[in-house]
């Protein structure tokens, strides 16, 4: 306690001295000044960086000694020669990582909405002990990544127990991680597993602002469930079901860390997702094709405005809906 | 239509229901998902390198009884042989050639035995491989990678918790030029997903020559939209009558920031630290690209180092997984209700 007051003693000066010569409204730029600093150095600098490595070429790092290259970086990412071939297109991999982060997201993100809204309406009823029910389906969320995938990684080698059940079972045992199909569903499973929680929490928090006299009516109406789930829940639901939908849906697409300590992006490129692919073709490769990668992630932002924007229209949308109602 | 029933009740009756009961089932079931495998792992971890190669595993770390016997250096593993006769002897393995193992009985060290190896069954015990841990800092350099993450996660959580309150304080209870544009700016940052700006970031660590240096980890993280967000938010709730009172007392103004509005603010403060804590502790992708000199990984890259290699040493690669994640699991424990208030408040991770 007095080393903190010593060090904010210490910075005291700084700030006398800012307010002589600012006053004490403009004074506000210097206590967001490190703030901005930040994020200047080190996300709108970057931003803008970005865009230079986009259309330029040759492996230095520093943009002024990049040649200038135009759409070049986009071709190789997006030429094919037959676009129902994969195989002839330049960068088969990139096509591959797109292709397993769509079939993933929309899986993913099907599977997480359905799953959290089961959860967050059975810790909706009346239940005892729900501070500790939420927990249970929240811990996961605050494991690292790699502590994640470490965990499934041992349950789920060729020695681990789940091929110990099937062995129990009489059955072959499955090599979980290096066969594609498995190992795609996998990925899918423990993301959701990791992740399931922190989404029953929102959608909960929606839940339980639902006035519950609506609830009472129904029952004196002589609503059906079914009726009272599509009438009341989901409709009131929507603006927390939407957050869930986008937040989830620009996870998904970002997938990164889990899946690389899991399965390696393996078995082939089976589970090899966009970011994965930036990573590598920037960093991990023996050459670091930095415009490339910028490429790709200028592919991967377009993509993500063009979710968020959707986003924006399904809450106006919905917004709409309601005070038409 | 049944299943639609149970999930729309919201009422509790006086009796069991038995649509609490399917309520409560799923619960179980969710319980049994979300923490068996966490605790497959920690009790994996106390296997002995021996035992965790064992196949089908066991659930408590068993592992083969030793004994040591007049006459080898090495204590010798026990085996409970079907002998003639019907009865079972406990012998010890002195070597083993094709099928045929020689052993012996701990009693009488001289006399050696023939046995064929399907005769025999493992004497198994119920041991804490607690050495797992303890070889952890002694065989390997993990008290480096310890201390790096600790490090990292204190001093970025400080620095933090130091910037982010003064950015929210000059966004809430200051009046200046560019005010609105600046809190615009940062909150756009919250759309702006890290892995996009890969690259440049990379470039912009370089530049500032700290690429393998944990500063380089540090800095980039220290400004959070969240956190400014967070932190205004809070400070709004604070009435500006005090400000004002201090002001007619000559406070200075980083006086009034740090005497009056840091402490009012200590709830707030201490969910960001929480969150600062999680996310520093847990961060995998930028210490990948800036810390590639392996005396400056964090847990994290050790752990995924470690797990890449060819002949993974399960046992200390589990010890090192369980101790990584018991930080956060005691944060956790004690501080559940904050985080997922929190979160619910501010629908961010």
């Amino acid at each position: 306690m007095q080393f903190l007051s010593f060090f904010f003693n210490l910075l005291e000066p700084l700030f006398k001295l800012g307010q002589r010569w600012l006053g004490t409204s403009r004074l506000g730029w210097l206590f967001v000044g490190p703030n901005l600093l930040v994020f200047g150095l080190f996300t709108f600098l970057p931003i803008l960086i970005n865009l230079v490595y986009a259309i330029t070429g040759g492996v230095n790092l520093m943009p002024v000694q990049r040649p200038y290259t135009g759409a070049e970086n986009f071709q190789i990412l997006f030429e094919c020669q037959d676009y129902f071939d994969l195989a002839t297109c330049r960068k088969d991999v990139f096509w591959r990582a797109m292709f397993n982060t769509l079939k993933f997201s929309v899986l993913q993100v099907a599977l997480m909405v359905l799953f959290s809204l089961v959860t967050a309406m059975v810790l909706n009823r009346k239940i005892i002990g729900r501070g500790f029910w939420r927990g249970v389906f929240f811990y996961p969320v605050l494991l690292s990544p790699v502590v994640v995938a470490l965990i499934w990684k041992w349950l789920l080698q060729s020695q681990g127990v789940f091929n110990a059940g099937l062995v129990a079972l009489d059955m072959p045992p499955v090599e979980w991680l290096t066969e594609g199909g498995w190992a795609f569903f996998w990925t899918v499973f423990v993301s959701i597993w990791a992740h399931m929680g922190f989404y029953t929490l929102i959608l909960l928090a929606g839940l339980q602002a639902i006035p519950s006299d609506l609830y009472e009516a129904a029952q004196m109406d002589r609503a059906s469930p079914l009726r009272t789930l599509t009438r009341i829940t989901l409709p009131l639901l929507m603006p927390n079901l939407i957050v869930v939908l986008v937040l989830a849906a620009i996870r998904a697409v970002q997938v990164f860390d889990e899946v690389f300590v899991l399965t390696g992006g393996g078995p082939g490129s089976a589970t090899t997702f966009i970011v994965q692919f930036i990573y590598q073709t920037g960093f991990a490769e023996q050459i670091h094709l930095y415009g490339l990668a910028a490429a790709a992630s200028l592919s991967l932002a377009i993509f993500l405005i063009l979710l968020t924007l959707a986003q924006l229209r399904l809450t106006r949308a919905s917004q709409a809906g309601q005070k038409v109602k | 239509m049944k299943a639609l029933r149970f999930l729309t009740l919201t009422r509790g009756r006086q009796r069991l229901h038995w649509t609490d009961v399917l309520s409560y089932a799923y619960l179980l079931a969710g319980l049994f998902v979300m923490f068996a495998p966490v605790l497959w792992l920690v009790m994996s971890s106390f296997k002995t390198e021996s035992a965790i190669g064992q196949f089908p595993p066991s659930f408590l770390p068993y592992s083969q009884k030793t004994v040591v016997v007049q006459g080898h250096d090495k204590p010798l593993p026990l085996f409970r042989v079907a002998g003639e006769g019907g009865q079972t002897r406990v012998l010890a393995q002195v070597s083993r050639i094709g099928i045929m193992a020689t052993m012996v009985d701990p009693a009488q060290p001289d006399q050696t035995v023939q046995v064929n190896i399907r005769e025999r069954v493992p004497v198994n015990e119920l041991k804490f491989a607690t050495s797992n841990y303890t070889d952890l800092f002694g065989k390997f350099t993990f008290g480096a990678y310890l201390w790096n993450s600790v490090f990292i996660t204190v001093v970025a959580t400080l620095l933090t918790l130091l910037f982010n309150s003064m950015a929210a304080f000059a966004l809430s209870k200051y009046q200046f030029r560019g005010q609105k544009a600046v809190f615009l700016l940062i909150i756009a940052t919250l759309m702006i997903p890290p892995t996009i700006i890969l690259v440049p970031v990379f470039l912009v660590i370089n530049s500032v020559s700290l690429l393998n240096s944990l500063w380089g980890v540090i800095l980039p993280a220290v400004a959070t939209p969240t956190g400014v967000f967070l932190l205004r938010q809070y400070m709004l709730t604070i009435p500006d009558e005090l400000i004002e009172a201090a002001r007619m007392d000559h406070a200075s103004e980083w006086r009034i920031y740090w005497r009056i509005v840091l402490p009012l603010s200590a709830p707030a403060l201490a969910v960001l630290a929480i969150f600062s804590v999680m996310w520093r502790w847990n961060d995998f992708l930028l210490p990948l690209i800036v810390l590639s000199k392996s005396e400056f990984f964090t847990l994290q890259l050790a752990l995924n180092s470690f797990q890449g290699e060819l002949n993974t040493q399960w046992h200390y690669l589990l010890a090192m997984t369980v101790i990584t994640l018991l930080p956060v699991t005691l944060v956790f424990a004690f501080l559940q209700r904050y985080i997922t208030t929190g979160i619910a408040s501010a629908g961010v991770k």
